[in-house]
């Protein structure tokens, strides 16, 4: 049983970390009604971008600091160079752009800072909560615990931003409807720089967190990918699902690894994320959170 | 108002048909019917229950009430897939076309029913599927021909103005010779020429197709000349039901929708 | 002047069905499959130019796993160019396909090699229509999740599950010989003429395909699917079929990848990556566009040559050595770039960059 709970709440701790991803592509997707591919490549980019500057020897505030500057000018750039020029296309047409965004991040990122995997030292052991293990028996790691507790505080952070503020109230209204948004005087290019910085400020937070449990290296780009079935059970458009479909796959893809991998070999959270949001796709099309869509014909 | 061959039994018959979204009531109780070969007008102010009422002869929604009985048979649910079968075509009020395709290739949809050679005959396109393609190929012409659009056929529909857009989707609705054609507001955004164009158009198809016609308008002068009879809605409910001097005479309607001259 | 086409006119609906209704474009054609299949093999074999010109580099690098993509990408354009179903499994079918065609050499003695290629093609379109089933459901990005569970599920059974590969260690497999029809193809031109001739024809099938019933009820379904069920379109199996369809060209393709090209494929080279390449070819390329796969193909295939033969020349004329992993980064970098380049400037690929050049061809030397 304690077995069950230790895996459960290691699962529910990765977890947060695929809804940090995920809220990436939340806000930015409420904002713009784009589906950022590029979100992985931005965690891999300000990870990488932070640790290339610690090695140059500045200490890690600055390095976070000067990332963060890095994101900023990405998200102009991106709004300049990819939005602005594709505004009123398909979605699909936007998705596509970027992917191409992502190989092109990608390709900046290794260019500048070299391909090999670096290591990120954020000062917090990934090592056993001491009284947990004595007292219930369970391995949890404090550093699971610590960024649990960054996450949250992103996420309420970012949803009252959302709900209360002037500017978050602009970036609903344009997530709406871009005309209407536009026809009340608010400046989609503005928002749209607001959005991807505060995006990339999430994936500097995500980038440094993965980083410091896993490495920075190349496949953190890939994280995109583990967001998706997060997004797809959570719904799109909606914070709060980004938190829950986080949770839940992350606990059942440990759950499933553990309890039903030994039966067929192993290694099935390379495809178990998916089939299960496939299989909820199949009973509620529009996720957990996701909102209703009515066509009109 | 111009003569035109007996109207026959009744095509279509809509009994107590009740529809609602959620809270939202758009039709309640809405009871009528077509007779062949007619022109039936639908008309009422907006947010009436007009599109959702064509909606539901064609099966696009389903009413929780009531039951619309086509040929005779009544059923409450159809698809839209089946009532193309049995012959029934459509319009849309905001323009339903294929964007992607030519005007030809999206008249050629309309005959996709009609069209049985599986796709690996196809592939190979020897013989019969050739054959196939090239006899509806021919239909099609006669309503390229029909609608005066010859010099628009290879045109992707997406570049066309949107009169013609119009009018290619009446195309694609005759290009499956439907028994019952279900117009949702075929003028709206025309000017005058354009509603010329579009009159001779319905009323030369009900001529010479002999096709019965179910009509939304809120052009009042299209619908007095046009049609043989008028259904009125208002808020989801059948106030007048009969003929245009009827029901342009008829008080409820006069209050609900057409007004008065001052 | 050269292009007009003042004289030719149609008088039945088959001429003006036909595939290359302009004659200029039929001579071009001719021309274009005569060079393809006999100058290219005749010149190889000529010894003057056999010994200027690295022709089995051409063909084992270039132009065969050419044909091979531009197979796998109108598959996927069928899939999502025509029917607009967003996958990203591709490199997920053209597996199953190398993977069954090696399966059927390898336990069913005596069989003929095409009839495995067309059986292998034919379990990946099983394959497909199973992960295609979702398509019923769900629409748009969410599809992606589908075929992204198709992806990585097939790539992780073909190495758990030792049978596929036959025992063999992280499912490598080495594919049998090609022998068609009694010949042993084992030089690079034989085996280019195989690619060549069943590519050719599979395309000659697509390009009929799009332009008959079922293409437009693809074309329906991806434009407006309400619409489409009005029209008596039916949805399910055009979706199905769609899948279907496509699944079998990737794995075909797949079948050539393993058979005709590499030799030994394990499924962590069909990971997803492949299917993003090949999701860039028809994007560059042209979506909905037969003619698109093949242009997107060219240009994916030559790109990285053409980069490779930069920076070598560049490190020859200045004495530079230049870093490692530079070319394929900024290979990266370009392909990032001119995806969000085409999407901007022509979403419709370098097809309609095609079909505009040949419009002011027709006008030249006339502005207008």
């Amino acid at each position: 049983m304690q077995f069950f709970f230790e895996v459960l709440i290691g699962g529910l701790l990765a977890g947060v970390m695929y809804s940090l991803v995920a809220l990436g592509f939340v806000l930015i997707y409420k904002a713009s009604g784009v589906f950022n591919f590029a979100q992985g490549a931005m965690v891999f980019f300000a990870a990488l971008t932070t640790v290339g500057f610690i090695s140059m020897g500045a200490p890690f505030w600055l390095a976070a600091t000067l990332s963060l500057a890095a994101m900023v000018a990405l998200a102009f750039l991106t709004e300049r160079v990819v939005l602005r020029p594709l505004v009123n296309q398909p979605q699909i047409t936007l998705f596509m752009a970027t992917i191409g965004l992502t190989f092109f991040i990608e390709g900046v990122a290794q260019l500048t800072w070299g391909a090999q995997v670096h290591a990120l030292d954020l000062g917090i052991a990934d090592e056993p909560i001491e009284w947990l293990l004595d007292h219930a028996g369970m391995n949890i790691s404090k550093f699971d615990l610590v960024a649990s507790g960054i996450a949250a505080a992103l996420v309420t952070v970012l949803a009252v931003f959302f709900n209360k503020t002037r500017t978050g109230r602009a970036l609903r209204a344009v997530a709406d409807d871009h005309q209407a948004a536009l026809a009340v005087g608010i400046s989609l290019q503005n928002i749209w720089v607001i959005v991807w910085a505060t995006a990339g400020f999430v994936a500097l937070v995500t980038g440094l967190l993965w980083g410091a449990r896993n490495g920075v290296q190349f496949a953190l780009t890939f994280l995109a990918l583990k967001a998706l079935p997060v997004l797809v059970l959570g719904g799109f458009d909606s914070i709060a699902g980004a938190i829950v479909g986080g949770l839940i796959i992350g606990a059942s893809e440990k759950l499933a690894e553990v309890y039903i991998g030994p039966h067929v070999g192993g290694g099935i959270e390379s495809w178990f994320p998916y089939v299960l949001a496939l299989a909820f796709l199949l009973v509620r099309p529009e996720g957990l959170f996701g909102e209703r869509r009515i066509d009109r014909v | 108002m111009a003569e035109r061959g007996a109207t026959g039994a009744p095509l279509l018959e809509v009994d107590g048909v009740s529809l609602a979204f959620g809270g939202v009531v758009a039709l309640q109780g809405v009871s009528f019917d077509v007779r062949q070969h007619e022109i039936r007008a639908i008309i009422g102010p907006n947010g009436a229950g007009k599109s959702s009422m064509l909606n539901v002869i064609n099966g696009v929604y389903h009413p929780q009430q009531g039951t619309v009985a086509f040929k005779g048979r009544k059923r409450r649910r159809v698809d839209p897939h089946q009532a193309a079968i049995e012959g029934i075509a459509r319009t849309f009020q905001n323009i339903a076309l294929f964007r992607g395709m030519s005007v030809l290739d999206n008249l050629m949809t309309g005959r996709n029913l009609k069209m049985r050679r599986n796709f690996l005959q196809q592939a190979l396109y020897l013989g019969a599927a050739r054959r196939e393609e090239l006899e509806h190929r021919k239909s099609v012409e006669a309503v390229i021909d029909f609608l005066e659009i010859q010099h628009i056929r290879r045109t992707p529909v997406g570049r066309l103005p949107y009169g013609l857009q119009k009018r290619v989707e009446l195309g694609r609705a005759l290009a499956a010779e439907p028994e019952v054609l279900l117009l949702d507001e075929p003028m709206a955004g025309m000017n005058l020429e354009e509603k010329q164009d579009m009159s001779r158009f319905i009323l030369d198809v009900n001529d010479q197709m002999g096709t019965t016609i179910v009509l939304i308008e809120h052009d009042m002068s299209v619908v007095m000349d046009l049609s043989d009879r008028v259904v009125v809605l208002d808020y989801g409910r059948k106030i007048a039901d009969g003929t245009p001097e009827e029901v342009r005479n008829n008080k409820a309607v006069v209050d609900a929708y057409l007004g008065v001259a001052h | 002047m050269l292009y007009r086409e003042t004289g030719q006119f149609k008088t039945d609906y088959a001429a003006d069905q036909q595939l290359f209704p302009i004659r200029q474009d039929r001579i071009a054609i001719v021309v274009l499959l005569a060079v393809a299949f006999a100058g290219v093999p005749l010149a190889a074999q000529t010894p003057a130019l056999a010994g200027a010109i690295d022709f089995n580099y051409w063909f084992n690098g270039v132009l065969i796993p050419f044909l091979i993509f531009a197979l796998a990408a109108l598959g996927l354009n069928i899939l999502t160019g025509y029917a607009g179903l967003l996958s990203l499994g591709t490199a997920a079918f053209m597996a199953v396909g190398a993977f069954a065609a090696y399966n059927f050499e390898l336990r069913v003695p005596g069989i003929p090699m095409l009839l495995s290629f067309i059986l292998a093609g034919i379990v990946a379109a099983l394959v497909g229509i199973v992960f295609g089933l979702p398509s019923l459901r769900i629409r748009g990005f969410y599809l992606a999740v589908a075929t992204l569970a198709a992806q990585f599920f097939v790539v992780w059974a073909l190495t758990k599950f030792a049978w596929f590969s036959n025992n063999s260690s992280s499912g490598v497999i080495t594919a049998q010989k090609l022998v068609v029809l009694g010949y042993a193809l084992d030089t690079p031109i034989k085996r280019y003429l195989l690619v060549l001739v069943i590519v050719s024809v599979m395309a000659l099938a697509a390009k009929n395909m799009v332009r008959s019933s079922i293409g437009r009820a693809w074309m329906a379904v991806r434009d407006m699917d309400v619409a489409a069920e009005v029209v008596g379109i039916p949805i399910m199996k055009t979706k199905l079929l769609a899948f279907a369809i496509s699944s079998f060209y990737c794995g075909v393709a797949g079948a050539l990848y393993a058979f005709a090209y590499l030799g030994t494929v394990e499924p962590a080279g069909f990971e997803l990556d492949l299917s993003f390449r090949i999701l860039f070819m028809i994007i560059i390329g042209g979506v909905g566009s037969i003619l698109g796969s093949f242009l997107g193909a060219a240009f994916i295939v030559l790109l990285p040559i053409f980069m490779d033969l930069s920076a070598t020349s560049i490190e020859r004329s200045f004495g530079l050595a230049l870093p490692s992993g530079l070319v394929s980064n900024l290979t990266l970098i370009i392909f990032g770039a001119l995806i969000v380049f085409f999407l901007v400037v022509e979403p419709l690929g370098l097809a309609r960059l095609w079909q505009i050049a040949k419009e002011k061809l027709r006008l030249w030397p006339f502005p207008h």
